[in-house]
Order: structure tokens, then sequence, then C-alpha cells
């Protein structure tokens, strides 16, 4: 990710005419754009009648000590000055009125580029202005913000299941057993152990020898009359067993 | 100052953010917006008569009270507070981009700068100064950027008409990407972007 935050104050520092050791920190220049305007500035030559030949081997001499994880966006624009470089030196009839300067496009860019520039400039100084003003309670400049809307249709929604899919390297696949839970009998057997007695032990609910699917089903039994205010559920002491009651609002039928 | 004016300093004394004309009007059942108009303009000019420490900025669509500019170095110097980091010349540019074209692309931003754009866009979104407007109808139906309000807090502006005009720019406004390029341009920017 790259920084938002500027560490030192940045000066485009170049070295120009100074031979073959020519110099320029690209770390200072926020783009290939940026680094063609600085060079036309240095040089004092009018952004409209840009001479291509020139500024081009500069370009490619300025980007030559370039990284490549960084050079991309300068490589671009590099084989574009080259290939205007080209185009410039391909002989043309001077009255000739269909002839289009191929310097048109890279101009307005750097046109449009500039004013960017010029704006990005002001909106600093304006966040600068800003920033002398403090607000009552300063809060830090918030780190988080809440996370953008998350727009996406279905399509993208599976697509990204795949994703996560085909990163795991063995998938873990589980069979999915139904247990053969019977809650009706369990309900059953609890309600006819309510007409007999006031109340029993979580033990005597579960009856002899169970296994883990009796008592899952006897729990959520339990569960359910309660909920429906068939029964009480009481519990004497911390930890003490689960005392079932009948509920003596309503006695058993 | 009236009842109203002292109500609505304590309100914007409380706050860490602007609040608007609406917010605050619904601090008072009998107060109309137009009272409460009166009742900041008082409170502000009763700042700046008086020669308060603090002023009253109408900011982002509403209203706050800050300290002066004269007393920023003093305050930072004892550690009351720090003034909030500069943006890097990557961030202006990028939200210039945005500001003044929304909605707009990632593609059109990295047109502009001439570089890729992804790295800025996340941070500016996280610090919540841009926000996703929608969706463009263009192929792969990219992302759409806008500013968030938190952009017009961060520049001081009370909305957007505040950023200056493309006149008052030393260089006019360029029509955007004017005449249909040859066809070999055309394909020089399809490799580009691709």
């Amino acid at each position: 990710m790259e920084h938002l935050l500027v560490t030192a104050p940045e000066a485009p520092t170049t070295a120009l005419g100074a031979g073959p050791g020519f110099v320029v920190q690209l770390d200072a220049f926020s783009g290939p754009l940026d680094l063609l305007l600085h060079l036309l500035r240095e040089e004092q030559l009018e952004i409209a009648d840009i001479p291509i030949a020139r500024i081009a081997d500069q370009f490619l001499l300025a980007i030559h000590e370039l990284g490549l994880n960084q050079a991309a966006d300068y490589l671009d624009m590099a084989s574009r000055l080259v290939r205007l470089k080209a185009q410039m030196l391909l002989p043309r009839r001077s009255e000739d009125d269909g002839w289009e300067d191929p310097r048109a496009e890279l101009v307005r860019r750097l046109l449009e580029y500039q004013q960017i520039r010029e704006i990005a400039v002001w909106m600093g100084r304006a966040a600068e202005r800003r920033a002398e003003q403090f607000a009552r309670g300063y809060l830090p400049p918030a780190p988080e913000m809440p996370p953008p809307p998350l727009t996406l249709d279905l399509l993208e929604l599976l697509q990204a299941v795949d994703r996560v899919i085909s990163a795991i390297p063995f998938p873990v696949l589980h069979r999915v057993v139904a247990r053969p839970l019977d809650v009706e009998a369990a309900t059953r057997r609890i309600e006819e152990l309510l007409a007999e007695r006031e109340e029993f032990g979580w033990h005597e609910a579960l009856g002899l020898r169970p296994t883990i699917v009796d008592v899952l089903s006897t729990l959520l039994a339990l569960l359910e009359l309660a909920k429906r205010g068939a029964l009480r559920l009481v519990q004497p002491a911390a930890f003490a067993p689960m005392v079932i009651a009948r509920d003596p609002a309503r006695p058993a039928a | 100052m009236t009842p109203l004016a002292q109500l609505l300093e304590a309100a914007l004394f409380s706050a860490s953010r602007p609040l608007t004309v609406e917010e605050l009007s619904t601090l008072d059942q009998e107060a109309t917006l137009a009272d409460v108009r009166v009742a900041l303009e008082q409170i502000r000019e009763h700042y700046d008569f008086e020669q308060h420490g603090v002023e009253l900025l109408e900011m982002a669509g509403g209203y706050q009270i800050l300290t002066r500019p004269v007393h920023a170095a003093a305050i930072e110097r004892a550690h009351f507070s720090v003034r909030a980091p500069k943006l890097t010349a990557a961030a202006l540019e990028t939200l210039a981009v945005i500001a003044y074209r929304q909605p707009v692309g990632r593609a059109e931003i990295e047109e502009i700068r001439g570089v890729s754009a992804g790295g800025v866009l996340r941070s500016l979104q996280e610090r919540g100064l841009i926000e996703v407007v929608g969706r463009s109808e263009a192929l792969g139906r990219p992302l759409l950027y806008g500013t968030a309000a938190m952009f017009l807090e961060l520049l001081g502006l009370r909305d957007l008409a505040d950023l200056p005009r493309a006149e008052e720019l030393t260089i006019a406004l360029q029509p955007h990407r004017a005449e249909a390029e040859g066809p070999e341009d055309a394909a020089a920017y399809v490799e580009a972007e691709s």
C-alpha cells in the first residue's frame, strides 16, 4: 500500500547538465507525467511544442536507474515517447492539411495533469491551513473508518466463494450423517413421568443406559416443554443435578 | 447572547464534528432554521468581537468551534494537540481528480495521473475521504468514486463549490478527451489500460 503521509518535505532534486552523471530522484515524483513536466520546466520548454527526441532521451536516462517494481508506469510513458519520437521523424509535406501532430495527445495529457497538480497544491495548502485549527477534544485522525458499503451481485459472491475454496490446499471434507434424534419419544416419556410425579431428576428422565442420542433427544424435549410452559426446570444449587417439576400454574392433565 | 445562542454554543462545544443547521434546530422545538442561523451569527460575532481564542467556522455543510490558527504553534509545543499529518502529493492529486471528475472510475484517475492508483484509492477510502458512489455502465462495471464529507472537513471547505473554479486556475480546463483519436492511438490506450 502506498503511504499517504509525507515524512519529509519533498523537493525534486535534479542535477541537470552534469554530464553522464545526470541524476533524478524518482521518489520525489508522483509519476511519469510529473517527471516529464519537471524535465520541461528545467529546460524551460513549452508544453505545446515539445522537442520529443530530446525529452524522450532525457526521460529514458532518468528512469535508467529504476527498480523494476516501480518501473511499470514509467516504462509505459517511455515507450510512448519512443514511439512519438519515431513518428516525428517520418517525413511530411509542409502544406499537408491533414497532418495531425502526433504530440497532441501527450500535450493534452500534460496540460490536464498540470492542472490537477495545481489543484492538488491548492488543496494541500487548504488542508495545512485547516490543520492549524483544532477542534475541542482533539481526536486523532480516525484510523479506522467503517468499511465501504459492500455492493456485489450473486455472481461476484460465487466467484469470491470459489477464490476462498481454491486457496485451500487440502480441502477438509466432512461426511455429514443425520443422527436419528427422537425428540417425540423423549417428550412422551417426560410427559408420562410428569403425570405420575410432582418432580423428578434429570437422570430419571434419561432412562436406563442412555446413548448420546438419548441424552440429546431428552435435552431438546425438556427445553421444548419448558418453553411451552409444560414444566419447570429447577436447579437447587450451582452444579446440582437439574430437577424437573410440574408447573404449579398448570397441573398435569 | 440569547438563550438559543447559549444552547447552540453548548451543543457546538460538545460536538467533535461540524453540526448542520438542521441538526442544531432539533435542540429547541420552537427554533426555526432562520432563528438558528441568527443565533449562530451572534455566536460568531461574539467570539470575534470579544477576541476569543476560538472561532465559529462553517465547514462541510455545518458549523464547528475551532481554535484560531495563531495559537496552533503554542498548543503544539505544549503537546496539547497535534496538527493532522500532511497528505502526500499522490494522495492530493488523486483527491483532486476525484473532486473535479466525480463520479470517476479508477481507469480515468490512472490515465490522468499516469500511474496506478489502487493503493492510494484504498488508503483514501480507509481514511473516509472518498467513497464508492456507484458503478459505471462500462465493461466490467468498474466502481465509481466520489469525495466524502470528511474531505470537506480535511480542507476546511463549506462545500465543493469552495474549490477553485476552472477559470480561476492559471491553466484553463481542457475539454475532456476532446476529439476522437486515430485508430492507432486508441489501440495504444487499450494496451496501456489493460
